[in-house]
């Protein structure tokens, strides 16, 4: 038996030889060569939404050859909320996680840049709109790739009966499907006498002034609507301002207009307050029609989602964006953004949307004319307006345009809202700015 | 008294086997195999509260971007915030009116259920049981319903009586009010039963003596009940004051905090501002506030306990 010596030369050509066939050569790959990946998307309320994304996950781990696996983690109780602060503490957890508006910026030290995807998703969707940008990046990085999934606008679910009968407002004209707003006249002062007017019917608007989100996002949007910036994009602190006083002294106007416990509402209470029939209008995505459609059919038929009234200083809709963002720590960063890209594609978006009833929203300019938006019903277009096909209002959301970690602060603590309430109760103006400009300063920590 | 022969036994073994006897005397010593036999307790304290309870500690110490050490400078911040004294001042008001109440309903009705005859009383005592029994974020979500801000069944109710609407959650008071009725609904029964047990255990001879001394119906509880029952009153009032005081689940489900912050205690702030506001070292030093004044508390009312202990 003959025994052949290796030279060191030959050594190292082995080496070479097979380093390059492994680089180059066709991909052979088992079941799960590529390794695991572990999810966490927002538990959709909309039932068998999640499963679109199943599949679409699904759709792309048997092409690449990854096992995943999926957790559906729901915001009830802040449950997501406290997923994202546990695993950003332990240093450890799912590879691509979803973030709701502000998390992405607090969290901003530990998660992984995507603008070598992000580039691409743009060019092939579209661009994003301003909010996006706001919350999504942070020194030119983009932090996350803007979901669809549980994006949503909280603009006006108005009855188109009562709006008619007591206000004298043909919502569907004003909006039609189809077609392009007419809604010159839908300002705060034609907002405030129709509420008057829904007011005395006996089917007041239900707009709450409770610190859960609807209630802050609404008053973000009528602050906006005046300009009204409590801190501004330098982070300088701006509440004692004309703006701000008049946004008061609206809300001082439409507060007893509201049923009377608008105080104590929170994220169910206009909901609720829309689908047992009670209310003329309230400020929600699609999720309380959608409610109707189940359980009270008749009120259904008479909703129509549309565009935010406009005040001095414009028009804006309160926007709520999610993100899909991978940790820096994440144990498996590129078959991550291998499946975000996957889940950007227009098709995979549009999957998601239907499956959705039209609830989620994208986040990009070319993708919000689907055709679901305007074949939803009853009434049949009664979404058409709901994704801003016309860019006719701005999005926005509450504390903006304040640097993201302080406007956070804001949001949370409900400053809006407790703003208006305290001076529809009777405090004066003066000592109302002071108590928030102190709120505000306090918020400057870092 | 097994220890001292143990270690008589020993003396009389030769220095060569000295070694494996001294380890076979650790496992026969009492104490040792009682130690061994909590270990996986003292593990699982260590593990589920000690380490949480110091690394909060330590989050405490850090900045809101927790990348720098700031000392004491989270509570100094605090200290100057008008909302953190609000807190302070509605958990006391929380906290101290819920358990006294607590105590007292549970004193009264711990006397009715004691003058039940025995072949009732269990059925008695086991219904009074049951909203201590039902988990709280249950219950609580039906107080909710109750008190819901536009379907309350109790404003439905009140309605036929041309009462109301009474703003259960909408209004500052109210809210404070409904909070606190829900916390002594589920606590209430806790002091119940505990004071049952030390009624039970209060010897006839006593209230028979005190019968023939000719003590009244108020003389008899302030001269044989209360004394005999203060030890049992005063390790259930510190439990209930640091439960109470550490409370979630009834202010978060109910009100959230609001209306106006007015009804935040301190857990329900914490998560507001560490959670939700992502400032989980100011969360942490909110959370942390109210240790100290408890744990001084406790050693107070422990001390006294095991001085009357001594006593007797």
């Amino acid at each position: 038996m003959s025994r052949k010596t290796l030279t060191r030369r030959q050594f190292v050509a082995a080496t070479a030889m097979s380093s390059t066939a492994l680089i180059a050569a066709p991909y052979v790959r088992g079941a799960y060569a590529a390794g695991k990946l572990s999810i966490g998307f927002w538990d959709h309320w909309v039932p068998g939404a999640n499963k679109a994304s199943t599949d679409l996950v699904n759709e792309w781990a048997a092409k690449e050859k990854v096992e995943v696996s999926i957790d559906y983690i729901t915001s009830q109780g802040n449950k997501n909320l406290v997923t994202i602060a546990a695993e950003a503490q332990a240093k450890s957890g799912h590879d691509i996680l979803a973030m709701p508006t502000w998390w992405p910026h607090a969290n901003a030290n530990y998660i992984e840049p995507v603008n070598d995807i992000m580039d691409s998703i743009i060019k092939e969707n579209g661009a994003v709109n301003d909010t996006v940008k706001y919350l999504g990046q942070a020194n030119g990085k983009w932090l996350g790739i803007p979901a669809c999934i549980g994006s949503q606008i909280k603009g006006p679910c108005s009855r188109i009966d009562l709006m008619k009968k007591f206000a004298n407002i043909d919502v569907q004209a004003m909006y039609p499907a189809g077609g392009p707003p007419k809604a010159d006249n839908w300002t705060l002062d034609t907002f405030l006498k129709a509420a008057e007017a829904c007011h005395k019917g006996g089917n007041p608007f239900g707009i709450g002034l409770g610190m859960t989100s609807d209630s802050v996002d609404s008053a973000g949007a009528f602050f906006s609507a005046f300009g009204a910036d409590l801190v501004n994009a330098k982070g300088d602190v701006t509440v004692k301002n004309d703006n701000v006083r008049q946004a008061l002294e609206f809300y001082k106007k439409l507060i007893p207009l509201l049923p009377p416990d608008v105080a104590a509402w929170d994220d169910a209470s206009n909901n609720k307050w829309l689908v047992s029939g009670k209310g003329a209008m309230i400020m929600n995505p699609p999720s309380a029609w959608a409610v109707a459609k189940r359980d009270a059919p008749q009120v259904a038929e008479q909703c129509w989602t549309h565009g935010f009234p406009a005040g001095p200083k414009g028009r804006f809709a309160p926007y709520l964006p999610y993100f899909w963002t991978t940790w820096n720590f994440s144990k498996n960063k590129e078959a991550a953004k291998s499946l975000l890209v996957h889940l950007s594609k227009p098709s995979s978006i549009e999957k998601c949307v239907v499956a959705s009833g039209g609830y989620d929203l994208p986040a990009f300019e070319k993708l919000t004319t689907l055709k679901v938006w305007a074949e939803e019903g009853p009434p049949k277009g009664t979404l058409f307006h709901y994704p801003n096909p016309y860019n006719h209002q701005k999005l926005s959301i509450a504390a903006s345009p304040a640097p993201p970690k302080i406007a956070q602060q804001i949001y949370a603590q409900g400053t809006l809202t407790k703003m208006a309430l305290k001076y529809a109760q009777g405090e004066k103006m003066e000592d109302v700015l002071a108590w928030a400009e102190g709120e505000c300063e306090g918020f400057m920590r870092s | 008294m097994a220890d001292v022969v143990v270690g008589q036994a020993s003396v009389t073994r030769s220095t060569g086997v000295r070694k494996r006897s001294s380890l076979r005397n650790a496992v026969k010593h009492k104490s040792t195999v009682a130690f061994l036999m909590t270990l996986p307790l003292i593990v699982l304290i260590a593990v589920l509260v000690l380490y949480p309870a110091v690394y909060s500690l330590h989050l405490a110490t850090l900045s809101k971007s927790m990348t720098k050490f700031v000392g004491l400078g989270n509570f100094q911040f605090l200290f100057k915030r008008e909302t953190f004294w609000l807190v302070v001042e509605q958990s006391c008001i929380f906290a101290i009116t819920a358990v006294i109440f607590k105590a007292l309903i549970g004193f009264i009705v711990a006397h009715f259920v004691h003058n039940i005859p025995a072949k009732g009383q269990r059925k008695w005592r086991g219904m009074l049981l049951v909203p201590w029994v039902i988990p709280p974020a249950m219950s609580t979500l039906a107080w909710l319903w109750l008190f819901d801000p536009s379907y309350s069944a109790f404003n439905y109710t009140l309605s036929f009586l041309n009462i109301g609407p009474v703003p259960w959650l909408g209004e500052a008071s109210w809210a404070r009010f409904s909070v606190i009725l829900v916390n002594i609904w589920i606590g209430a029964p806790f002091f119940m039963i505990m004071y049952l047990a030390a009624l039970k255990s209060v010897p006839d001879q006593l209230y028979e003596a005190a019968a023939i001394d000719g003590a009244n119906w108020w003389q008899r509880i302030w001269y044989v009940t209360l004394p005999m029952m203060r030890n049992i009153i005063a390790i259930t009032t510190l439990f209930s004051l640091i439960v109470t005081f550490a409370n979630f689940d009834i202010v978060r489900i109910l009100t959230a905090g609001g209306p106006l912050d007015q009804t935040h205690i301190f857990a329900t702030w914490a998560f507001k501002v560490g959670i939700e506001g992502s400032d989980i070292p100011l969360g942490a030093s909110v959370s942390l506030f109210m240790f100290p004044i408890l744990a001084i508390a406790a050693i107070f009312i422990l001390r006294d306990i095991n001085k009357r202990g001594n006593e007797a």
